[in-house]
C-alpha cells in the first residue's frame, strides 16, 4: 500500500494543491507509484484513485497519456536517445544504431540480463548537446549529453555492476 | 554594460546561490513592488517595456496581465516551463543557471495580478530541474522571500512545481492547465482565455520562464532600459536556441533583430565542413523552411522581420540544415514527432498527422511517385485552418514549405517507376469500375 | 427571459436567446449543420470538426462604437479568413452564417475523409448501418473515395467487452468523446475514458467491474457510429427492418417513454418478437435517457415460463382449462365470498385493469387491498407536486428534500433530474442514514438512525417553528446541529420546494407518518399547490400512485386481512413468494384466485390461476409519482391463451351481472374519467398529444446523431393536485411510530431498495445476471469485526424465526449494529426488524 509507505509524501504532494483539487495530485502520485514498484500497478491507480476520489478510469486515462508512465514492467534501466530534428542532425540516428548493435538488441528491446532497455524518443531540450539520452530508473531520470559510443558504454558497464544506483 | 540579462550566471558565478543573487541586487525589484508598487503599477511598467512573451506568440505581457478578470477569485501564475519544441533549449539552462531570476520573475507577476499561489509545470523529463526548484523555493521561504505577509505587508505567496510527463501538447497553455488539473493534457476551447478562465476556471496568467526571468530586471532597472535594448516593436534581448549543423551549438542571449548571419556565423562559428547553409528553422519543428539565401542570413531576427521570410520566429529555436541534407528527411523528422505527439483531441491533427507520417516515409523510402508528394502538400493543405490548437496547424509548416521551396529534393527522391505502377494501378480500378 | 439576438443562417433571419449556438440556432432556421461530437445535452467540445461554417460578423466602427453600414442601411458583414465551428460559438447580433458554400462543403469533405481514413468501412456489417450519422453524412458531403492507402489502415481490436452490457469496436470508433463525456458530466460515473493519444486515442476503462454504471445503455444511442453497441441488439437485426411502438417503462415511478422496437423473424419461428427497448424523448420525464434495467430488464416479458392458460385446481393439482372454465369457477368462488371478497392488486397493473378490478370488489362490497410496502399515496392527490411541474424548470430558487431514499437506486432517471437540478442551482437536502450517491450533489445532507425518518422531517419542520418538543431521543442530537437549521431554512426560504420520501429502511407502517410529516412540511413552508412544488412518493411500482387514484389502499396487517378474507383475488402481487408467513396465511383463505404473467408461489398455492398479458402485447396507462399519466401501446402480438387483466376482471363481472367494459381500454379511462374526479377530462386522444421539444431529436438523424426517437405518441397529461385546485389542506396529525433503535439491540435489519434485484421482472433477463448480487447483507466492517464476520463470506441470517443463508458484504457507510437487507432479494423483509447472524466461516486471526 503506497499510503502507508509513502504516507508523508503523498501528504507533501496534496498539499501543493487547493483542498478542492485534489485531482491535480494525480502526476505526482503516479510518479511516486512508478518509483515504488518500477512501473504502474494495477494496485496502484485503484490507490491513487481512492486517495483522489477519482475513478480508476481517471487515473489509468493518465497513464496511457503521458509517455513518462509505464504500466508495463521494463528494464530496470530505460536509455532513451533523442532522434528529433536536431539531434539526428548531429548523428543521433547512428549513435542510437550503434548502441543497440553493441547491447545485441533492437531498438523498443531489453538486453537478455532484463537491465537496459533503449528506446528512441522524442526531443529532450537539449539539442546543441547531441547524442544524449536519458536513463530513466528507479532513481528518476538522468541526462547523459555529448555522448560517444565509448562513454556511453562505459555508463553502461556501470549501471551494469552490482552497487549501481537505481537497481 | 553587460550583455546579459537572463544568462548572468554566465558572468556571474554561483549566481545560483541565493546569497550571491542576492548580493546582485535579487529580490530588490519582488521587494520593491510588494512594498512600494499598486499591482497595476507592476502591470504598467511590464506594458511599457514592450516585453513580448518568448513562448513563441509574442504576445505583450503585460497586457496579458492586465486581462486578468478582476471580477473572478482567487488568480494563479502558472509559469510555462514545459520547453518541448524540438531545438528548443533555453528555459533549461535559466532553471539551471539564472533559477532566482526566473523565480523572482514569477513572484512580480504573481503579486502584479494579486495572486497567492503560483505553479510552475516542468517536462518531466526536467526532474531535476524540479528538484532543485523546490529546494530553491525552501531557501526562498526560510529567507522570508516568499510565504506569508511578506515583507510587512497583507501579501502571501506561495510558488509549487509540478512535473508534466512527456507531452509536447502540455506546452500548449490550455492543455498544461488541463494536465495541471490531473486531466489529459488536451487543449481546451477558446475564448475563454486563461486570463478569464484558466487554472480551476479561475483567471490565471500563463508565461514562459524566459519572459518572466526578463520582469526582475525591467521593475530594477526601467521601461526606459528595456525598450533601449532590441528594436522599436521587439524590444530586449532573446536568448537564440542554435542547433543542428553548426559548429558552435548553443544558447546566445542576443537583441531581438539580430541577423541570422551573425548568430550562425559569428557565434555559431559556421557550418562543419566547409558546407553551407541550405534552410533555416527559425521556430523548432514548428517551422516553415527558410531557404537560406544571403537576404535571408541578412534578415534580422525579430517578430516582424522574419514573417518576410514566410516564417515565424516563433520561439528562436534556430535549426540549421546544411546542403548536405535531403529536405524530404527533414520532413519525415518532424512529421514522426508531430504524429507522435498530436493529442487526438480534433480530426485533422490525430488523422492529418498520422496520414502524412505513412506518405512522407514512403517518400523517404523512396517507394513513392510525384503524385505521393502532391498528395503529402493536399494533406496539409487539408489539415490548415481546421485544428483546434497550434499543434496540428504547425505541424503542416514544414511540410507546405519544404514542398513549395525544395522541390528539387523530392523530385530526386520520388521514382520513375513507381509513377508508372500507380498509373497501371488506376487505370486497372478504372476498367474495373 | 433571456435576451434575443438576430441573426441570419444561409439567408434566412432567426431570433433566438442570447448564449445559444450557431448550430443550435441554425436548426431553429431549418439549416442542419452536421456534428459528430456535439450534443445538446452537453458542453460544447469542438473536437470533431464537422461543424466548420462560415461565420460573418457586423464590423463596428472605433470611434462611434456602432455598427458599419453600407449605404442602403445593410450591415457591412465581415467574415473571417478560417471556418469556424459552428458548436461551440454563441450567436451574436448581426451575424451571418454560410453553413451550404462551396468553402464549407469542401471542409465538410475534408474532415470526413480524414474519418474514413481510420474507419474500418464495415458498413455491411455493423450493427449501426442504417441508422449511422458517419454513413449518411458521408453519403451527403464525404468523398466518393478516399485517397488513403487502405493497408496502411490502423486495426484495432473489433470485440471489447467494456462490461458485459457495452461492446467497443476500436476500429469504428471516431473519438468524438460523447460516451467518455455522457459519463462524466451528465451521469457522474467517469467509468469509461480515453486512453493514449494521437491516432492510438481510445476508449478504455480500467474500474472494475468494467463499464458498470446504471446508465450505460444511453452511450450506444448517442455514439455516432456502430463503436458503442449493447450486448442486447448487437448482431441482432438490421436498423431497417425493425417496427417500433411507444411505450412507457414499467420499472420504477418514472414512467421513461420507451419506443419498443421488434421485427419478425424466422429463428422465433416467425413471431413479432423484441429486438431493443430504447427511449422516447420527453423533456418533462426522462429527456432522452433511461436507465440499463428499462432496457435490458423487458425479456422478463418474452420469458418461456409465461403462463399460457388457465389454470384449476383439482384432486389438489393445477391443471390446465378452458377460459370459460375458468371463469366460471371464479365467478363462483367470488359470489359465494360476497362481502368476504379481498382484492389484492399492486402498481404493476395499469390504471384500466385496477379501476375494473375496483369496480368488481365494490359491487361484492370486498376490500380492495394495495399489495405495497410505502403509504402516502392518498397524501400526493392532495399535495403532490403541481401540474406543470418539470424538473428541468428546477434551479436557483428551487428547494429539494429527499428523505428516505436511495434515489439512484430506487428511480436513476430521477437521481439524473435530481442532479441536473443541483448543478442549475437548485438547493438539495439529502436526508439518509447512509450515505448514498445522492450526497455527491446535496447542498446539505442529514443524518439520522433507521427508524427516525419522519422525526428527522419533524425535525426541519421543529427547526422552522417549534411546535413538538416531544421528538424521539434518537434525533434530539441531529436537531440541534447547525447543518439542521440550516436545511429548514434553505427549504423554507425557497421559492419552489419538493419533498421525495422513499423506501429507505421504512416499513409500511414507519413509511405513513413520514409521508405526513413531508405534507406538513410543505404546507408550513407554503410548498403546495404550484407547479414544481408538492409531495413525491418514490414508489416500488410504476403504477403505485394510480393504484391508489383508483382506491386501493393498504392494509395495515396484511397478513391478518388475508386470513379473514373468505376470497382473495390477486394480481400482480406474489405475496407468498415474498413472505413464508403470507403463504402460511393464504392457505387458510377458502378460495384463492391468481392473476398473473408467471406460475408464482402465490400461485401454486391458487384455485384458480389467470394467465395476463404482459405490457409489450397490450396497452394502457400509468401514472407516475409526479401524477402524470401516460399511455403506452402494444408492441406484439398477445400471448395466445393470455388475457389483459382488465379484460380478465370485466369477464369475470360479467358473471356476476356487471358491467365492465372488456374490450377497448380507451373505454375503460372513459369510465374512469366520468368516475374518478381527479382524471376527469383525461382521454387517450389527450394523453396522446404532443408539442415541440427542445433539443429537437431524431427528425434528421444527421444531426444530432443520436439514436434516441422523437416523441409524436403523446407527452402525457399531468394531473392537478387538490391543492392546486385551491382546496385547503389541513396540516395532518401523525404518530410517529416508535424508533426502534439499533442501538438497544445486537443487529437491527432495515430493508433497502436496489436496482438490479431477484424479482420477476428483472430475473428472467440472462444480461442482467452479472449485476444481480445474490441473497446477501450489509454490515459496517466493525459490527462485522465484532461478530467475527467476514467481507464476502457466508452466514446464516435468523429472521422471524426464519434461517436465510445468504452472503455477507463489508461497508464502511452502513451504521454499526445495522444489516442492509435488499428487498426483492429471497429475503422476507418488510420493515426494521431485529436479527440474528449466525457465522458460518469464522475469520481466521
Amino acid at each position: 500500500m503506497l499510503s502507508e509507505k509513502y504516507e508523508q509524501e503523498i501528504d507533501a504532494i496534496l498539499a501543493k494543491y487547493p483542498p478542492d483539487q485534489k485531482r491535480s495530485a494525480v502526476m505526482p502520485l503516479l510518479y511516486l507509484a512508478q518509483r515504488a514498484d518500477g512501473f504502474i500497478t494495477k494496485q496502484a491507480m485503484n490507490e491513487i484513485a481512492a486517495i483522489l476520489g477519482v475513478e480508476p478510469t481517471e487515473v489509468g486515462s493518465i497513464v496511457g497519456f503521458y509517455t513518462l508512465y509505464s504500466d508495463k514492467p521494463v528494464g530496470t534501466y530505460r536509455l532513451q536517445v533523442c532522434t528529433d530534428l536536431p539531434c539526428a542532425l548531429r548523428g543521433a540516428d547512428e549513435f542510437l544504431e550503434k548502441l543497440c548493435e553493441n547491447l545485441g538488441i533492437k531498438v523498443g528491446q531489453t538486453t537478455s540480463d532484463g537491465l537496459m532497455t533503449v528506446e528512441a524518443v522524442m526531443c529532450l531540450a537539449a539539442c546543441d548537446k547531441a547524442p544524449l539520452f536519458q536513463v530513466q530508473s528507479g532513481e528518476g531520470l538522468a541526462y547523459h549529453e555529448n555522448q560517444t559510443m565509448e562513454s556511453a558504454l562505459g555508463l553502461i558497464d556501470q549501471l551494469r555492476s552490482p552497487d549501481a544506483k537505481g537497481r | 554594460m553587460s550583455q546579459y540579462i537572463l544568462l548572468r550566471h554566465r558572468e556571474i558565478p554561483d549566481l545560483n546561490q541565493l546569497e550571491v543573487y542576492r548580493k546582485h541586487g535579487g529580490f530588490e525589484a519582488f521587494q520593491k513592488v510588494v512594498t512600494a508598487m499598486q499591482p497595476e503599477e507592476v502591470t504598467e511598467v511590464v506594458k511599457a517595456s514592450g516585453l513580448r512573451g518568448r513562448g513563441g506568440a509574442g504576445f505583450p505581457t503585460g497586457m496579458k496581465w492586465a486581462f486578468t478578470d478582476k471580477k473572478s477569485w482567487p488568480h494563479y501564475v502558472v509559469a510555462n516551463a514545459d520547453e518541448s519544441e524540438p531545438g528548443t533549449f533555453k528555459d533549461r539552462e535559466i532553471m539551471e543557471g539564472n533559477p532566482f531570476q526566473f523565480l523572482e520573475g514569477v513572484a512580480i507577476a504573481a503579486y502584479a495580478v494579486q495572486a497567492h499561489a503560483a505553479y510552475i509545470y516542468l517536462r518531466g523529463e526536467f526532474w531535476k530541474i524540479a528538484a532543485s526548484l523546490d529546494q530553491e523555493i525552501s531557501d526562498l521561504e526560510a529567507a522570508g522571500l516568499l510565504g506569508d505577509k511578506l515583507f510587512g505587508s497583507d501579501y502571501s505567496l506561495r510558488i509549487y512545481t509540478h512535473l508534466g510527463a512527456g507531452a509536447y501538447i502540455c506546452g500548449e497553455e490550455t492543455a498544461m492547465l488541463e494536465s495541471l488539473e490531473g486531466k489529459l493534457g488536451q487543449p481546451r476551447l477558446r475564448p475563454p482565455f486563461p486570463p478569464s478562465f484558466g487554472l480551476y476556471g479561475k483567471p490565471t496568467v500563463v508565461n514562459n520562464v524566459e519572459t518572466l526571468s526578463n520582469v526582475p530586471l525591467i521593475i530594477a532597472r526601467g521601461a526606459d532600459w528595456y525598450r533601449s535594448i532590441g528594436t522599436d516593436k521587439s524590444p530586449g534581448t532573446k536568448i537564440f536556441s542554435l542547433s543542428g549543423r553548426v559548429n558552435r551549438p548553443g544558447n546566445y542571449e542576443l537583441p531581438l533583430g539580430t541577423p541570422f548571419r551573425e548568430l550562425i556565423y559569428v557565434h555559431g562559428d559556421g557550418i562543419p565542413d566547409g558546407r553551407k547553409v541550405k534552410a533555416i528553422m527559425a521556430a523548432g519543428a514548428s517551422s516553415a523552411l527558410i531557404v537560406a539565401t544571403e537576404e535571408a542570413l541578412d534578415t534580422p531576427m525579430d517578430y516582424e522581420s522574419v514573417p518576410r521570410l514566410g516564417a515565424q520566429l516563433g520561439s528562436a529555436s534556430v535549426i540549421v540544415v546544411d546542403d548536405s541534407v535531403s529536405i524530404d528527411w527533414v520532413l519525415h523528422k518532424t512529421l514522426h514527432f508531430f504524429s507522435h505527439e498530436s493529442c487526438g483531441k480534433c480530426t485533422p491533427c490525430r488523422e492529418g498527422t498520422y496520414w502524412m507520417r505513412h506518405i512522407i516515409d514512403r517518400i523517404y523510402a523512396g517507394e513513392a511517385a510525384w503524385q505521393d508528394v502532391e498528395l503529402l502538400n493536399e494533406v496539409a493543405q487539408q489539415i490548415k485552418g481546421k485544428c483546434l490548437c497550434a499543434l496540428g496547424e504547425f505541424s503542416i509548416e514544414a511540410v507546405v514549405s519544404g514542398i513549395e521551396r525544395f522541390e528539387a529534393d523530392f523530385r530526386t527522391r520520388v521514382s520513375d517507376g513507381k509513377a508508372a505502377e500507380i498509373r497501371a494501378a488506376m487505370e486497372m480500378e478504372i476498367r474495373n469500375t | 427571459m433571456a435576451k434575443l439576438v438576430k441573426l441570419v443562417v444561409d439567408g434566412i433571419e432567426v431570433q433566438v436567446a442570447e448564449g445559444t449556438l450557431v448550430v443550435d440556432a441554425a436548426k431553429k432556421a431549418g439549416v442542419y449543420i452536421p456534428v459528430f461530437c456535439y450534443h445538446p445535452k452537453m458542453e460544447p467540445v469542438g473536437m470533431c470538426r464537422m461543424c466548420l461554417v462560415e461565420v460573418g460578423r457586423p464590423v463596428i466602427n472605433r470611434e462611434t462604437g456602432q455598427f458599419e453600414r453600407a449605404e442602403d442601411g445593410s450591415l457591412n458583414v465581415q467574415f473571417g479568413p478560417k471556418l469556424e465551428t459552428a458548436c461551440t460559438i454563441p450567436v451574436s447580433e448581426g451575424m451571418v452564417v454560410r453553413g451550404f458554400t462551396e468553402k464549407v462543403q469542401r471542409g465538410r469533405k475534408d474532415i470526413l475523409e480524414f474519418l474514413l481514413t481510420s474507419h474500418p468501412l464495415d458498413c455491411p456489417i455493423c450493427d449501426k448501418g442504417g441508422e449511422c450519422p458517419l454513413q449518411n453524412l458521408t453519403m451527403d458531403f464525404g468523398p466518393g473515395k478516399s485517397r488513403f492507402i487502405y493497408d496502411e489502415k490502423m486495426h484495432l481490436s473489433k470485440h471489447v467487452p467494456l462490461g458485459e452490457l457495452i461492446y467497443l469496436d476500436q476500429e469504428r470508433c471516431i473519438q468524438c468523446g460523447r460516451c467518455v463525456r455522457f459519463q462524466k458530466e451528465i451521469v457522474d460515473d467517469a467509468v469509461i475514458g480515453f486512453a493514449e493519444r494521437g491516432r492510438g486515442l481510445q476508449i478504455v476503462t480500467y474500474s472494475e467491474p468494467g463499464f458498470d454504471s446504471y446508465f450505460s445503455g444511453n452511450t450506444s444511442d448517442i455514439c455516432p457510429v456502430g463503436a458503442l453497441t449493447t450486448s442486447d441488439f448487437r448482431f441482432q437485426a438490421r436498423p431497417w427492418e425493425l417496427n417500433y411502438a411507444a411505450s412507457i417503462c414499467q420499472q420504477c415511478p418514472v414512467g421513461c417513454n420507451l419506443t419498443i422496437n421488434v421485427r419478425r423473424e424466422d429463428k422465433s419461428g416467425g413471431a413479432i418478437v423484441v429486438k431493443r427497448v430504447m427511449p422516447r424523448q420527453n423533456e418533462w420525464v426522462n429527456e432522452i435517457w433511461i436507465c440499463d434495467k428499462g432496457r435490458f430488464a423487458y425479456h422478463y416479458a418474452e420469458s418461456k415460463e409465461r403462463l399460457t392458460q388457465p389454470l384449476l385446481r383439482q384432486n389438489g393439482e393445477l391443471v390446465p382449462a378452458s377460459w370459460e372454465e375458468a371463469l366460471n369457477r371464479v365467478a363462483e368462488g367470488l359470489k359465494t365470498a360476497g362481502k368476504g371478497t379481498i382484492t389484492l392488486a399492486s402498481g404493476r397493473l395499469s390504471n384500466e385493469d385496477l379501476f375494473n378490478l375496483r369496480r368488481l370488489t365494490e359491487a361484492l362490497d370486498g376490500k380492495a387491498v394495495q399489495y405495497t410496502n410505502l403509504a402516502g399515496g392518498d397524501l400526493v392527490p392532495q399535495v403532490g407536486v403541481g401540474l406543470g411541474t418539470n424538473f428541468a424548470d428546477m434551479g436557483a430558487g428551487t428547494a429539494i428534500l429527499v428523505v428516505a431514499c436511495d434515489l439512484e437506486e430506487e428511480a436513476p432517471i430521477y437521481w439524473l433530474r435530481v442532479k441536473q437540478a443541483a448543478e442549475r442551482g437548485a438547493k438539495v437536502i439529502v436526508a439518509n442514514p447512509r450515505s448514498t450517491k445522492a450526497d455527491r450533489f446535496a447542498t446539505h445532507t442529514l443524518r439520522y438512525p433507521y427508524g427516525a425518518e419522519a422525526a428527522i422531517v419533524l425535525v426541519l419542520l421543529n427547526s422552522l417553528s417549534a411546535k413538538r418538543p416531544d421528538l424521539p431521543k434518537e434525533v434530539h442530537e441531529v436537531a440541534r446541529s447547525a447543518e439542521v437549521q440550516a436545511a429548514a431554512r434553505a427549504f423554507a426560504e425557497a421559492e419552489n420546494g419538493v419533498a421525495m420520501f422513499g423506501s429507505e429502511g421504512t416499513s409500511l407502517t414507519t413509511s405513513r407518518p413520514l409521508a405526513q410529516a413531508c405534507a406538513n412540511l410543505l404546507i408550513a413552508t407554503n410548498h403546495v399547490g404550484r407547479a414544481n412544488n408538492g409531495l413525491i412518493g418514490v414508489w416500488q411500482s410504476a403504477n403505485t400512485q394510480g393504484a391508489w387514484d383508483m382506491g386501493f389502499t393498504p392494509a395495515e396487517d396484511l397478513g391478518a386481512a388475508v386470513h379473514s378474507a373468505q376470497a382473495l383475488y390477486v394480481a400482480a402481487a406474489d405475496p407468498a413468494g415474498d413472505d413464508p408467513a403470507l403463504a402460511e396465511a393464504l392457505k387458510s383463505v377458502d378460495f384463492v384466485v391468481v392473476q398473473e404473467l408467471f406460475l408464482t408461489e402465490t400461485a401454486r398455492l391458487a384455485d384458480v390461476v389467470l394467465p395476463a398479458q404482459s405490457f409489450i402485447e397490450r396497452e394502457g396507462t400509468l401514472t407516475n409519482a409526479e401524477r402524470r399519466v401516460q399511455r403506452y401501446h402494444p408492441a406484439v402480438p398477445e400471448r395466445p391463451g393470455s388475457l389483459a387483466d382488465f379484460a380478465i376482471t370485466a369477464h369475470i363481472a360479467e358473471s356476476l351481472g356487471l358491467d365492465l367494459e372488456d374490450r377497448n381500454p380507451q373505454r375503460v379511462m372513459e369510465r374512469i374519467a366520468s368516475q374518478v374526479p381527479d382524471y376527469a377530462g383525461v382521454t387517450y386522444q389527450k394523453l396522446a398529444e404532443v408539442v415541440d421539444q427542445w433539443p429537437i431529436i431524431a427528425r434528421a438523424d444527421l444531426y444530432y446523431g443520436g439514436t434516441s426517437y422523437e416523441n409524436s405518441q403523446g407527452l402525457g397529461v399531468q394531473l392537478q393536485p387538490a391543492a392546486q385546485r385551491g382546496e385547503q389542506i389541513p396540516l395532518g396529525w401523525l404518530q410517529p411510530s416508535e424508533v426502534v433503535s439499533a442501538e438497544d439491540m445486537d443487529l437491527l435489519a432495515v430493508p433497502i431498495t436496489r436496482l438490479y434485484d431477484r424479482g420477476r421482472t428483472v430475473m428472467p433477463s440472462d444480461l442482467l445476471h452479472q449485476r444481480i448480487p445474490e441473497p446477501h447483507l450489509v454490515l459496517h466492517p466493525q459490527t462485522a469485526g465484532r461478530m467475527g464476520i467476514a467481507d464476502s463470506s457466508p452466514v446464516n441470517l435468523h429472521l422471524n424465526g426464519l434461517v436465510i443463508p445468504v452472503i455477507a458484504f463489508l461497508d464502511g457507510s452502513v451504521p454499526e449494529n445495522v444489516a442492509l437487507v435488499p428487498r426483492s432479494m429471497g429475503i422476507p423483509i418488510t420493515g426494521p426488524v431485529p436479527v440474528e447472524v449466525e457465522v458460518l466461516e469464522k475469520i481466521v486471526a
